[in-house]
């Protein structure tokens, strides 16, 4: 039995009923990525010692006859989440070589529900991006055509999950970093309410649209990855105090009477032809499964790419002030302290730079009302869309992106076609809403195309449950998919 | 300064609220003149990645006492802002601090000046901030950085600009002060940096109603200097404006030895702080409970113990400032009088020899052994004319180094006063027949020889004869001797 072809999900059955072992699965996985990483370059860093002790005493802890949710399965962790003791660069070489002394909440959830980590994957520099081609290191391949990319900036968690590296991974979206990549790879990415998810210990972009995501292989992967990471933390101000559902009892399969809306706003000129019939037939599906589609509107998205290039940076402007290389982190040296911290903030890749410059502007006297003051208030009137559909609606269901993977290098040198990569998801950012992207098909390269699905606050549980019922519909088909590995 | 210009003030002062834990992490809040650098420090406050602040409720509870102690509005939707600026004590390259809903705000203070007169200065606003590390610059030309107390809380206090010279911004601050100490919030130690008062000093011709341009004067580190600096900086500014010269807005440091301000750093350009609302902190809504049950907790303040003092205790405006100055000297007035004691006399005693002997101790009324009801104990004794007041003096002094009570003291090397007649008047005629110079002289018509006569019969008796006793009995036996 291969077992990197299982998924978490399978795996987990497996190592219940003692068919097969922790330590034998890590092992797998470790060997598989060293086969198969050098080609999509989806880890920074492997933890391949670390690994191998943790799966051990898993193994330990089971024949103990203990058990937890993610007990011995071995999981990715992006780099822009701290880990205690081991290298956390947010994909920038201002961080190279940093050590945290802790661990974020979510790795902390992680290790508590057993799992096994892996190491860390590649990301944009501080998650700024939509490829990893603005990773300080390399840029991650798509599984499925090397000459493309894997989508970002949590490509690297995205291409390890899609690949057989990792059985779930965690990302993080500050504006569609988990569903685009989750998008281009064929995998499934959930991201979270705001507030749902700890951002104790992720280095921060920017704070009020950051939080965790998680990627799995199927829905039901994704949702014990998330189920186990999800949860208020009195540390951060910002998490909400709410219970944790059952999300994976929620996955019943059974859609019959909700309501979809498909905004006309998101099938717009632009977007790729097999795109938009891709998400039509998956719409039409979810009619069949007996859900009712209804047409609605969300008149303020197109502010919503705007807004976020004012906010965003903004955020990340003052977010990326502490790096001076004088506490922590790489420092140059320069001829007094002054010079030290300026070359070593030369340290920042080119797309950081400018979104500080950005941001620093819209921030500025005389500036502020005009950018960033008129970016918050057409920030309400795009969460208030959100609030008015979810009165029609349960679901609203769009594209996770407008192309399918592109080329390494086509566009990495336009920002503004970059940051259109994003115009599906980063409304869910925005506003109070949670979103996923599950795979819908393949256009004619045979490269994966994401279902977006949007929830209302703190739904995830609904749309996690219309993205498993659709995924029934097709899971043999996908799960076929075999070429790219 | 001449009447022909006007001085204009308003008061910045920076205090940190003596919390257990920092503003916004758990790291401890230490001495930072005396602990090492850099052991009282956590991931938030050295603004590592991923660290997100939390806000310490006590150090709200705090801030919420000064600002209404200061007669504040108090805002009940509280907004924390990112100050953004580079500095390399500043760990996260901004500071947070509340910018546009501060927690108190149209506030006043009553002082008392110099002259007896009293005053009311407004309160602008008082708001939570963080304070920041400490750099200090190395003759080799580094510089190096104790992050102790970076994320200190820290409270703005933002005065009105309605003082008008130096000695009103040193009684304002003193009185600030003062109300700090009261409220348990602060130490008020200057020379410690706890407590940093910055005024902001113009100069406008007398009856103009337009602002001159105005400095920011920084490092006074005592209220001498408060009061010496801000006199010299407007008597500077009016020569520069009588020499035909124009202020400029700049930050100016005070040299004690020098006697004048220098310019620090030009401020022309104001400095652009960008600030916007700290994302990882939602608004902190303070209830009306709270508010309610802060206010209700709040010690009596200086200026209505004085009022009880005066009009309750029958003491003198002087006295009641003195036993007021500190909080816990009052108190333990309080708890004296409470005890039973008179307050007039444990107010003469406290002020005339416990200060005395807390000077010459060096110890405060914290420190000392005397117990406000051991007090009271030993003035009853002197009512009731156990012992006389000089004993009394002596027995205390014993109580302060001892810590025993009167009532053993007096026992123990018998001190109890002679009030018995027979014994007072064999004691006289020892006295009388031992001197029958004296007594001849006496006789003689030297009537202030009396006085001699007391002196040798008190020594005689190890002081402890009841002086008015003696006086009286000597009286009637000297009579008889003239008869």
């Amino acid at each position: 039995m291969d077992l990197t072809t299982l998924t978490l999900t399978q795996l987990r059955q497996a190592l219940r009923s003692g068919a097969t072992t922790s330590v034998a699965a890590t092992q797998a996985v470790l060997d598989h990525i060293v086969a198969r990483d050098n080609d999509i370059q989806s880890f920074l860093t492997i933890t391949d010692e670390m690994a191998l002790e943790q799966a051990q005493q898993a193994d330990q802890r089971r024949a103990n006859g203990e058990d937890s949710p993610l007990l011995g399965i071995p999981v990715a962790v992006k780099d822009i989440i701290c880990t205690q003791g081991v290298e956390t660069t947010a994909g920038s070489k201002i961080l190279e070589g940093f050590v945290p002394p802790y661990d974020a909440f979510v790795v902390r959830q992680l290790k508590a529900a057993g799992a096994v980590i892996l190491g860390k994957t590649n990301t944009d520099e501080f998650a700024m991006g939509s490829s990893t081609e603005n990773s300080a290191f390399f840029t991650t391949r798509n599984p499925y055509d090397q000459t493309r990319v894997a989508g970002g900036s949590s490509g690297g968690s995205a291409a390890a999950v899609a690949t057989g590296m990792a059985y779930g991974a965690l990302g993080t979206d500050t504006g569609g970093s988990v569903r685009q990549p989750a998008s281009f790879c064929g995998v499934v990415g959930l991201r979270p309410t705001y507030g749902r998810m700890s951002r104790w210990g992720v280095v921060a972009f920017a704070s009020t649209l950051d939080q965790v995501g998680t990627f799995g292989r199927t829905v039901a992967d994704c949702t014990a990855v998330f189920q186990a990471t999800a949860g208020y933390d009195p540390m951060d101000s910002t998490s909400l105090n709410v219970p944790v559902p059952d999300f994976e009892a929620a996955l019943t399969g059974d859609i019959r009477g909700l309501r979809v809306g498909v905004p006309q706003e998101y099938f717009i000129e632009g977007i790729d032809k097999e795109v938009e019939t891709a998400v039509r037939n998956a719409i039409a599906k979810l009619a069949e499964l007996g859900t009712e589609i209804v047409e609605i509107s969300l008149p303020h998205t197109a502010y919503a790419l705007p807004v976020y290039y004012l906010i965003a940076p903004a955020e990340a402007s003052a977010n990326l002030a502490r790096y001076d290389g004088i506490r922590f982190g790489p420092r140059v040296e320069g001829a007094d302290m002054i010079d030290s911290v300026k070359k070593t903030r030369a340290l920042f890749g080119p797309e950081v730079k400018r979104r500080i410059m950005l941001g620093t502007y819209a921030l500025s006297a005389g500036y502020y009302e005009a950018y960033y003051g008129r970016a918050l208030k057409a920030r309400t009137l795009i969460k208030q869309d959100f609030l008015n559909a979810f009165e029609k609606v349960d679901v609203i269901a769009t594209p996770t992106s407008p192309t399918t993977a592109f080329k390494i290098g086509a566009i990495v040198d336009d920002p503004l076609q970059m940051y259109l990569q994003d115009i599906f998801t980063l409304p869910v950012n925005l506003s109070a809403s949670c979103g996923l992207s599950v795979p819908c098909g393949f256009d004619s390269q045979g490269l994966p195309i994401g279902l977006q699905l949007i929830g209302n606050t703190l739904q995830e549980a609904t749309i996690l449950n219309v993205a498993f019922a659709y995924e029934q519909t097709v899971i043999g088909n996908l799960l076929s998919v075999k070429s790219w590995r | 300064m001449s009447n022909k210009y006007e001085a204009i003030m308003g008061l910045e002062i920076h205090a940190e609220l003596m919390t257990a834990s920092k503003m916004f992490c758990a790291a401890p809040v230490v001495d930072s003149v005396e602990a090492e650098p850099n052991t009282a420090v956590h991931p938030l406050c050295l603004g590592m990645p991923g660290t997100l602040p939390v806000i310490n409720r006590q150090a709200v509870e705090y801030a919420l006492r000064v600002a209404l102690a200061l007669n504040c509005q108090i805002n009940q939707h509280n907004i924390f802002a990112r100050k953004n600026y580079f500095y390399p004590d500043l760990p996260k390259g901004y500071q947070i601090s509340q910018y546009e809903e501060p927690i108190g705000v149209n506030g006043w203070l009553d002082v008392e000046l110099d002259d007896g007169t009293h005053k009311r200065i407004g309160i602008r606003r008082v708001h939570m901030e963080e304070d920041t590390g400490k750099l200090t610059h190395q003759d080799d030309g580094t510089s190096l950085v104790d992050y102790n107390r970076a994320g200190v809380p820290l409270l703005e206090i933002v005065s009105e600009p309605d003082i008008h010279s130096g000695e009103e911004a040193r009684a304002y601050a003193m009185k600030i002060r003062q109300i700090l100490r009261y409220l348990g919030v602060n130490s008020g130690d200057m020379e410690k940096g706890v407590l940093r008062v910055e005024p902001n000093i113009s100069i406008r011709p007398s009856g103009s109603q337009e602002f001159g341009t105005r400095t920011e004067l920084k490092n006074l580190n005592s209220f001498k200097a408060l009061a010496d600096g801000a006199a010299h900086e407007i008597e500077r500014q009016i020569q520069v404006v009588e020499s035909g010269g124009r202020v400029v807005q700049e930050t100016r440091g005070w040299s004690e030895d020098k006697k004048r301000t220098f310019s620090q750093r030009s401020k022309e350009e104001a400095e652009d702080y960008r600030y916007f609302p700290e994302p990882d902190l939602p608004p902190l809504f303070i209830s009306e409970a709270w508010i309610a049950e802060v206010k209700a907790a709040l010690p009596e303040l200086p200026d209505a113990k004085i009022e009880r003092y005066v009009n309750g205790f029958g003491l003198t405006a002087y006295e009641a400032r003195v036993l007021t100055e500190e909080r816990a000297v009052a108190e333990w007035l309080d708890t004296a009088v409470a005890a039973g004691g008179d307050p007039k006399s444990v107010s003469k005693w406290l002020l005339n020899e416990l200060f005395r002997l807390m000077n010459e101790h060096k110890q405060n009324i914290e420190q000392i052994q005397v117990t406000p009801a051991g007090l009271v104990e030993l003035i009853a004794l002197v009512d009731k004319g156990a012992i006389n007041n000089n004993t009394a003096k002596e027995v205390l002094a014993e109580m302060f180094t001892s810590g025993q009570s009167a009532q053993a003291i007096v026992q123990a090397r018998g001190l109890a006063q002679i009030s018995n007649e027979a014994a007072i008047v064999a004691l006289i005629e020892r006295v009388l027949a031992a001197n029958p110079e004296m007594v001849a002289r006496y006789t003689n018509g030297e009537e202030k020889l009396r006085g001699w006569f007391v002196g040798q019969i008190m020594a005689q008796s190890k002081g402890k004869a009841n002086p008015a006793l003696v006086n009286q009995l000597l009286a009637q036996k000297l009579l008889r001797l003239r008869d």
